[in-house]
């Protein structure tokens, strides 16, 4: 089916495929409206999505190439659709939401095979040769965020790169040899290459936006309401970490962490315990908190006798708000925190089996059972807006096709700066490491961790970070993911270098990784990393955007650890579009579904899946499967169906955590 | 709008799910009927399986279709080889696993459950642990699959140490479980016994031989070496200090400090010259049988021991008349041995010439008799205990649990020099914890009694009074058998207990001011000479008749009471007591 063969006339143009626009998207479809819902990437899910490594490996390619060649504006073919009454608003064609990307990898090339050849040789290789070619860091460093990626961002160049710095660890490995037990022998065979990442790349999942669920979050109880829950695998994290006076130590959060802490004086569980209790009702007892309710929550916890250590755990861990957030605002993210306990775990985070990208996936796939109509690698060049009433009547799509709406909604990413009222951005800062092993050695290997830094500096910002295991099907077996997030005050290189090298043990040249016995060595190798700075618009209103009042812009995702502000977003525009419909109420049951062959409504399940799915293909063609996420909507839902989900339900509230690994 | 799926309206799903389950119950019946033919044409076949199984998978508490299901099995086991039978049970275990699913708390299913691994001919007990804990993970309080756990750990010999991390694991996850901390109070005295001999430090493991749990504390001796018992007291430490309010680690805490059990021995043998009477109290309520009463030598076979009530047929004190003039004359010295068979224990008692009465015993400070309610001996080992709870009552001023614990702590380090905490802290109790205000009251009562006993024998005197302090029951009255004068005015007492009668020496009882209705315990008190009873409630004459058992009973003092205003009263305590020279109403 080729574009030109898409209906011309929709009640919904969504542009964008990010959480907030998949949501909208769902829910406009669940009402009966018509969707159409377009990204101009190759991918569902945006800036929400998840990548392979190999598919990670691309995305840094796109982007570099598109650092590389300014876009230009084509008008042609379509002149003629506009009317006189009619003007156009240009969306803007590259997406600028990502900067200061920086690679670096660490991990040494060299399959097993090689290596064993090779070792004799290698072994008697002159050390200049190690030092020659000891770290990209350095040469990255040189160059801006564009020209940095160049080398790094293509494989076939780190292959190159890292053989030479392979070898000379080698050589390091050979001379050590006579004094070695068997076991490490064992273990320095399982030491991960740049191959095996690349080989074994599907196996990641790598989200470019890193974000849990909030057991009692807006996002959770829209996927219980909705019943999209049943697209999805959900993992409850395992244990929550802090970085404090230097090491790693967990969080006693819930009754039995506190019970069970080492840490703690048995004076300090009673004290945490009673502040805790407390939170978790505090409006009942404004007597303890009013005259403190504008004043900084640390003021407050140090005036109820709270020892640093519970300041720490309580202000960074728990409440994970700011030295100088106001009490009120330390209560409510304390008492929110506490109420998401134990709902389905000791901790209250739920994390997305396969990544955070399957979420925006669940919400389309739920949209095209209600009949949404998808098309990637398609967008809107202009919006035609009819200069009476102001609003926007049509869009041109990128093939030139002129379709009408009555509602157009679409991700900030698009919109050119000529229709912002300012073009200064907040950004969040990201991270992505692999390492070779958990931050917390005694753990057992299922785990997932939130992990909070607290400013390493008084000036530099605090630090959120989730180390994934393989369980959570997002990297690959014997490696660690590990996702950091900050609100930016510098390049994310700038904001979260400094944690990273302070967590991990960051090798200065591929030979250092190899040296045994110090200290450096306990704290888990960083493989590869990625940093770079993501758009924050979450503060932005429409009022931000001079746009037709029919156009709703999506902002965000925010730099918070929950989503509840892009489902809050979600329904805002939502109300918007149809101030009288419920917003995703439960799907039915299928059992419950009147088959009305005259209607043909009820062949919707199989039907428009079909057929949302060839036009995909008609679009993208052979490409459409290049990317993990690019096919149609319901095929990455379906291959976590494959495993088996568990539906999220309010029964599965006493049972252990959702999404028993496989 | 367009597009809408259309759904069936809730009236006709609601009709649907009606018929449907018409549909069920009617299925349901005629199976069950069918069953029941069955059973009584003693049918026992796989076809019978086949229809109980069916009715069980979804009502797995019908308790006659197990039954019936046993009875095919035995049959089944005459007819079938073994290896038949091993897969037949392993199917019905897995079915038993269904039922279970629908209802984790089937009486039934368990312990049809427990009957087929029996029977099982190559039993998996593994595999019925893994099953248990699964279950206990989904619900760590079902008591159900304790009970069965226990007896599969029974069977299946897993060791002691491997119980005893299990438990470390339940309660590291969840502490509010009674199930887990009791079952380490039966494991920690296999594992970590206390050594025979009382001071060696050191704990002694049963590494080697891995005993298998099965004895409750109450049958083995229960206490836990001291090394072990301080890992125990940091762990309830955590606990309590985590939530103060969550009882089950408390109630470890307390069987951690213990209640030692006194050995049974003859704690005093008195003898009274004019009496002619023997009495003799116990460590603890006996029912004596086997008595031997050695006078100057010669066994008394036939003396008749008696407990101080016929209400008791266990009594710590026990008397015997002496055959007549046997001791009564004053210038004579007597020797008496009273053995106790039973236990090859005895005490001898000498009556020296011109006393009336004599007696040898062990003191209650001898004793540390009150002191023992707790087991461990260490001072410093409870010292920091009771900091420690000190410091969680600061934190916590209103916890109960703790006050209590607090106030069994001072009393088993220094009973007198904490009174007045104690005092206070009772106060506070009853405060809190209205509901068991009058529970608090007992039990200040009864270490009020335990400070004034300690009192009276630190001065060596016999005279008990103990007036003016809210007593609301009186207690280890055993301990007061040679006491002469007691003065309990001004209490809250309503009754004179039958336990009263073990005052056996007394000669004057001042109970004024109280709420006494009843005066059961003074009953044969040889020696009793002076009552006064003002301003309490005795109502009814006949309350007033077990004093027509006290021969020497001459002043009475009835001012304030309800019985005062009966018509005739007089002449009718003339007519129940002659003996009454004195009586003032």
């Amino acid at each position: 089916m080729a574009a030109d063969n898409l209906p011309s006339e929709f009640d919904v143009i969504i542009l964008g495929t990010g959480l907030t626009e998949s949501v909208i998207a769902a829910a406009c479809s669940r009402v009966g409206l018509r969707v159409l819902h377009l990204d101009r990437r190759n991918y569902y899910a945006g800036n929400w999505a998840s990548f392979t490594f190999n598919g990670l490996l691309s995305w840094i390619e796109e982007y570099k190439a598109q650092q590389q060649t300014p876009s230009t504006t084509s008008e042609q073919g379509w002149n003629d659709q506009i009317e006189d009454e009619e003007e156009v608003v240009f969306l803007s064609s590259v997406d600028s939401s990502i900067s200061n990307l920086e690679v670096f990898s660490y991990a040494s090339d060299k399959s097993e095979d090689d290596e064993l050849l090779n070792s004799p040789v290698v072994g008697s290789l002159p050390k200049a040769a190690e030092e020659m070619n000891g770290c990209h860091k350095e040469a990255q460093d040189l160059g801006s965020s564009s020209a940095c990626t160049q080398g790094d961002g293509d494989p076939h160049n780190l292959e190159v790169k890292n053989q030479d710095s392979c070898l000379s660890e080698e050589s390091k490995k050979t001379d050590q040899q006579p004094i070695r037990s068997p076991e490490q022998a064992v273990e320095v065979k399982k030491k991960i290459t740049y191959a095996m990442l690349l080989k074994e790349g599907r196996r990641f999942n790598i989200d470019l936006m890193s974000k849990l669920l909030y057991s009692r979050g807006l996002l959770v109880d829209l996927l219980i309401k909705s019943n999209v829950s049943r697209y999805a695998e959900f993992k409850n994290i395992s244990c929550i970490l802090t970085c404090h006076n230097g090491k790693v130590e967990q969080v006693p959060c819930s009754r039995a962490d506190v019970f069970g802490s080492k840490q703690l004086t048995v004076v300090e569980k009673r004290m945490l315990m009673k502040f805790l209790t407390f939170c978790l009702d505090f409006e009942q007892h404004q007597e303890e908190f009013k005259d403190f309710t504008e004043i900084p929550f640390l003021e407050f916890l140090k005036c109820k006798n709270l020892t640093e250590n519970l300041q720490h755990f309580i202000l960074h861990s728990i409440a994970m708000v700011s030295q100088d957030s106001p009490t009120i605002n330390g209560l409510k993210a304390t008492q929110h925190f506490l109420r998401c306990l134990g709902r389905y775990g000791n901790t209250p985070f739920l994390f997305p089996l396969y990544g955070l990208g399957e979420i925006p996936q669940c919400f389309c796939r739920m949209c095209a059972v209600f009949g949404g109509i998808y098309c990637l690698r398609h967008s809107v060049q202009c919006l035609v807006v009819d200069k009476e009433s102001g609003k926007c009547k049509a869009v041109i799509d990128t093939h030139g096709q002129r379709i009408s709406c009555s509602h157009f909604v679409v991700e900030d990413s698009y919109i050119r700066d000529d229709q912002r009222m300012q073009t200064t951005y907040k950004k969040i800062s990201r991270a992505v490491v692999i390492t070779d092993r958990s931050i917390l050695p005694s753990q057992s290997d299922h785990q997932i961790s939130l992990v909070t830094v607290p400013p390493l500096e008084p000036s530099s910002p605090a630090v959120r970070m989730v180390e994934l295991s393989s369980f959570s099907m997002t990297c690959m077996p014997g490696t660690y993911l590990v996702h950091l997030t900050c609100s930016s005050s510098g390049s994310a290189h700038e904001d979260l270098a400094p944690v990273v090298s302070r967590l991990f043990h960051v090798p200065s040249s591929c030979t250092e990784e190899s040296i045994q016995g110090s200290e450096e060595n306990e704290k888990p190798v960083v493989l590869w990393a990625m940093y770079f700075n993501m758009r924050d618009t979450s503060g932005f209103e429409n009022s931000s955007y001079n746009l037709p009042s029919n156009v709703h812009v999506c902002t965000g995702p925010d730099d918070s650890l929950g989503s509840d502000y892009s489902i809050n977003l979600a329904e805002l525009v939502f109300h918007q579009l149809l101030p009288d419909e419920e917003f995703c109420p439960p799907a039915p049951n299928p059992e419950d579904i009147i088959y009305d062959g005259d209607q043909g409504e009820g062949a919707i399940f199989e039907g428009d899946s079909q057929k949302e799915e060839a036009v995909i293909e008609g679009e993208d063609g052979s490409q459409a499967h290049k990317q993990h996420g690019a096919t149609c909507s319901s095929e990455p839902a379906e291959s976590t169906d494959s495993i088996g989900h568990e539906i999220l339900t309010e029964y599965d509230i006493q049972s252990p955590p959702l999404g028993n690994s496989p | 709008m367009h597009g809408r799926v259309k759904v069936k309206s809730t009236a006709q799903q609601e009709e649907e799910k009606r018929k449907e389950r018409e549909k069920k119950l009617k299925v349901y019946l005629t199976v069950r009927d069918a069953i029941f033919k069955k059973r009584s044409n003693s049918e026992l076949d796989e076809e019978a399986l086949q229809l109980t199984q069916q009715l069980l998978a979804s009502n797995p508490d019908f308790a006659t279709l197990w039954n019936y299901r046993r009875e095919i099995f035995l049959h089944l086991e005459t007819v079938k080889e073994e290896e038949e039978m091993q897969k037949l049970y392993e199917a019905e275990l897995l079915f038993i696993e269904a039922c279970l699913k629908v209802n984790p708390k089937s009486y039934g299913s368990w312990h049809h459950r427990g009957w087929v691994s029996y029977r099982l001919p190559r039993p998996d007990w593994k595999r019925e642990l893994v099953l248990c804990d699964r279950c206990l993970s989904l619900d760590d309080r079902n008591f159900h699959c304790w009970d069965y756990r226990r007896l599969v750990v029974k069977v299946s010999g897993v060791s002691v140490e491997q119980e005893l991390q299990f438990t470390d694991r339940l309660i590291g996850s969840n502490f509010s479980n009674y199930s887990s901390w009791h079952y380490r109070s039966t494991l920690l005295p296999l594992l970590h016994p206390q050594p025979a001999s009382d001071p060696a430090p050191a704990c002694q493991k049963h590494t080697h031989t891995p005993t298998v749990p099965t004895a409750s504390p109450q049958t083995h001796g229960h206490r836990v070496c001291e090394e072990q018992l301080l890992k125990e007291y940091e762990l309830v430490q955590n606990a309590v200090f985590t939530d103060p309010n969550d009882q089950s680690a408390w109630f470890y805490y307390r069987w951690l400090l213990g209640r030692a059990e006194r050995e049974e021995v003859i704690s005093c043998v008195y003898v009274s010259r004019e009496g002619e009477r023997v009495a003799v109290a116990f460590s603890k309520p006996v029912n004596v049988v086997s008595l031997m009463l050695v006078l100057d030598g010669q066994p008394q076979q036939q003396v008749e021991w008696r407990s101080v009530h016929p209400r008791f047929r266990h009594s710590p004190v026990w008397l015997c008349e002496l055959p007549p003039s046997s001791i009564s004359d004053i210038n004579n010295e007597h020797n008496l041995t009273v053995h106790w068979m039973e236990k090859h224990t005895q005490r001898d008692c000498a009556l020296y010439t011109g006393r009336t009465e004599s007696w040898c015993r062990d003191s209650a400070t001898d004793q540390e008799l009150f002191r023992s309610e707790l087991s461990v001996e260490k001072t410093s080992v409870l010292q920091s205990e009771l900091q420690s709870c000190t410091q969680l009552l600061e934190l916590e001023p209103q916890n109960k649990w703790c006050l209590l614990t607090i106030i069994l702590l001072m009393r088993a380090l220094d009973p007198l020099g904490h009174e007045k905490e104690t005092l206070a802290h009772f106060q506070t109790l009853k405060e809190v914890d209205p509901m068991r205000s009058s529970y608090y009251s007992d039990l200040c009562s009864k270490f009020l009694i335990e400070n004034t006993i300690l009192k009276m024998e630190y001065a060596e005197v016999r005279v008990f009074s103990l007036s003016d302090k809210n007593l609301s029951t009186l207690c280890h009255l055993d301990q007061l058998l040679l006491v002469t004068h007691i003065n309990l005015c001004s209490n809250q007492l309503m009754k004179l207990p039958p336990q009263f009668a073990m005052l056996h020496c007394l000669e004057v009882l001042e109970a004024d001011d109280n709420a006494i209705e009843n005066l059961e315990g003074l009953y044969h008190l040889p020696n009793l000479e002076e009552v006064s009873l003002k301003n309490n409630q005795i109502s009814k004459i006949s309350d007033l008749s077990p004093l027509a058992t006290c021969p020497k009973l001459t002043r009475l003092d009835l001012r304030g009471n309800p019985v005062t205003k009966t018509a005739d009263i007089e002449a009718e305590l003339a007519k129940l007591l002659p003996s009454l020279t004195d009586l003032l109403l």
